[in-house]
């Protein structure tokens, strides 16, 4: 029974991590670049449903809608302004770029909300679901987090693979110059990209304060490092992929802490995704790429 | 109907088409004939707006194109064939038929349309469902032209059509395109298969090295002696 308990606190853990590889994965897919400030975004969304919640005291509901719409802001914004601009850039200035959008979010949000982490409020309460004559116990939060990962899920599945839309996205990932006289705005879909992930990451950002209700600057920087393993675990670029690699990750990681050692944890996880990459380069679901003549 | 005026594109410091101008006229059959690295291909990127000219001027209907955003060209009525097909590979047949139709929102004439490339592409139909990397090369090309029509474009860009098939397939291409010449289309066709290019073009326009050096009817062309001897082999 404490293996299942561990591997229900693993898929939950899991779940976060995959909300928040979607996004990376998504943006790379598209844009063909490595958002490292995408752990940022997440942080800024966390303080954001922090502020509503403990200074507004408004309901969660009202927080993760604030947090989505504030990150899908600066998601689009960031893009819009540090790499649009590097569109015909070589892909190691838009990296470092990336890597300064980070550092630029992680001191912003220290000069606004100082260095001191905030105490996230309970979210969900501390309730549990007894099974098996109470054997098993498994928290709300872990249930919720699930559920709210499989339905970002389908939804984002069924958009991707059903709409225009997403049809659109899927032809600018593989060819954005055919895309483009198929008369569809690459720039737009880009910019759609950005806004879904970094909505994603601002549902991840509650998700995640709930199970460890820290709100510091350096907040998002371990879950987006674990989340982009993730990513790249499952296959960068594909969305089951990524669905995959942040469960397997958030699995490995709980059973580790379990039944291992909680220090060398960080280490298992990525020695894990090193001898994944050794054997399958392109990682659990990622494409071959073909090319043909 | 599409007409280019001393256009000059440049690749870095390179230029790559040295002040070229010709025109197509409604319901025509043009074709650009010439060698490898010629500027066929980097003309008719020019005109679908992908690539920007140094200098110069390409009119749709008499408007300007050179300052229309790539994507936007589509919907005043130019689609392109690109080289190599280009299908989306991960999609159905369907859904890249669908993107074709990308820029337009009469549902039931983008059905009407697709009724019309499935009666142009038998095959396509059968192939309906199957992911577009999994076709043949032939079946891709008539993928990448069903897509272009799905457009209902005024004009017609083909870029090396006859690419890579086998001479019987060639044959069905072309055929193919006359009949998309026929039902009204206006077509622009860039081809190294010369032979059959000038065979069932209107006019044609024979280019080297970014500029024009030969322009006639098909027919004059195809017995031109500079041209049987460079492009007709003898």
């Amino acid at each position: 029974m404490a293996f299942l308990s561990y591997l229900f606190s693993g898929l939950s853990l899991g779940s976060v991590y995959a909300i928040i590889a979607l996004g990376y994965s998504m943006v790379y897919g598209i844009a063909k670049m490595l958002n490292f400030a995408h752990g940022d975004v997440i942080m800024i969304g966390a303080y954001i449903s922090y502020f509503v919640m403990a200074s507004f005291g408004l309901p969660v509901y009202v927080a993760v809608i604030a947090a989505i719409a504030v990150c899908v802001i600066l998601g689009v914004t960031i893009e819009r302004f540090a790499y649009k601009p590097l569109r015909q850039a070589p892909s190691l200035a838009v990296l470092i770029t990336a890597i300064g959008v980070s550092y630029f979010l992680q001191n912003g949000a220290q000069l606004l909300w100082s260095s001191s982490a905030k105490m996230y409020p309970s979210v969900f309460g501390n309730g549990q679901l007894h099974l098996f004559d109470g054997q098993l116990s498994i928290s709300y939060l872990t249930i919720i987090t699930i559920l709210v990962c499989i339905f970002v899920m389908v939804c984002l599945s069924l958009f991707i693979n059903r709409t225009k839309t997403g049809s659109a996205m899927r032809a600018c990932s593989e060819d954005k110059g055919a895309a483009t006289l198929m008369g569809i705005n690459v720039n737009r879909i880009i910019s759609i990209t950005f806004a879904i992930g970094s909505g994603l990451a601002a549902i991840a950002a509650v998700l995640f304060c709930a199970q460890y209700p820290a709100v510091s600057p350096t907040l998002g920087s371990m879950p987006g490092i674990k989340a982009f393993t993730a990513a790249v675990f499952g296959g960068i670029g594909s969305i089951p992929g990524a669905f995959l690699g942040g469960l397997a990750l958030g699995i490995i990681e709980t059973l580790t802490k379990a039944y291992i050692s909680t220090q060398l944890s960080d280490a298992i996880v990525f020695a894990v995704l090193i001898v994944v990459l050794l054997i399958k380069p392109t990682g659990l679901l990622g494409k071959k790429i073909r090319e043909k003549v | 109907m599409l007409e280019v005026k001393d256009l000059v594109v440049k690749y870095g410091m390179i230029e790559a088409i040295k002040g070229i101008s010709f025109h197509v006229n409604e319901g025509e059959i043009v074709t650009l004939i010439g060698a490898n690295g010629a500027g066929k291909t980097t003309t008719l990127q020019t005109i679908s707006g992908l690539l920007k000219p140094a200098s110069g001027e390409v009119l749709l209907e008499g408007k300007s194109l050179t300052k229309i955003n790539a994507n936007k060209i589509v919907s005043l009525g130019l689609a392109q064939v690109p080289e190599g097909r280009r299908v989306f590979a991960q999609q159905t047949v369907l859904e890249n038929l669908k993107l074709g139709a990308y820029s337009r929102n009469d549902k039931e004439e983008i059905e009407k349309d697709l009724e019309n490339v499935f009666e142009l592409f038998p095959r396509l139909k059968e192939r309906e469902s199957q992911l577009a990397g999994t076709l043949s090369g032939g079946e891709q090309q008539m993928l990448a032209m069903g897509r272009a029509l799905m457009a209902r474009p005024k004009i017609m860009l083909m870029d090396e059509p006859s690419m890579g098939l086998s001479p019987l397939l060639v044959k069905e291409i072309f055929r193919i395109i006359e009949n998309i010449n026929k039902q009204g289309t206006t077509v622009l066709l860039v081809e190294q298969n010369a032979k059959m290019a000038l065979s069932i073009a209107n006019r044609a326009y024979v280019i080297e090295t970014g500029k024009i050096t030969l322009e006639g009817t098909g027919a004059e062309l195809a017995a031109s002696e500079e041209v049987r001897k460079a492009y007709l082999g003898g």
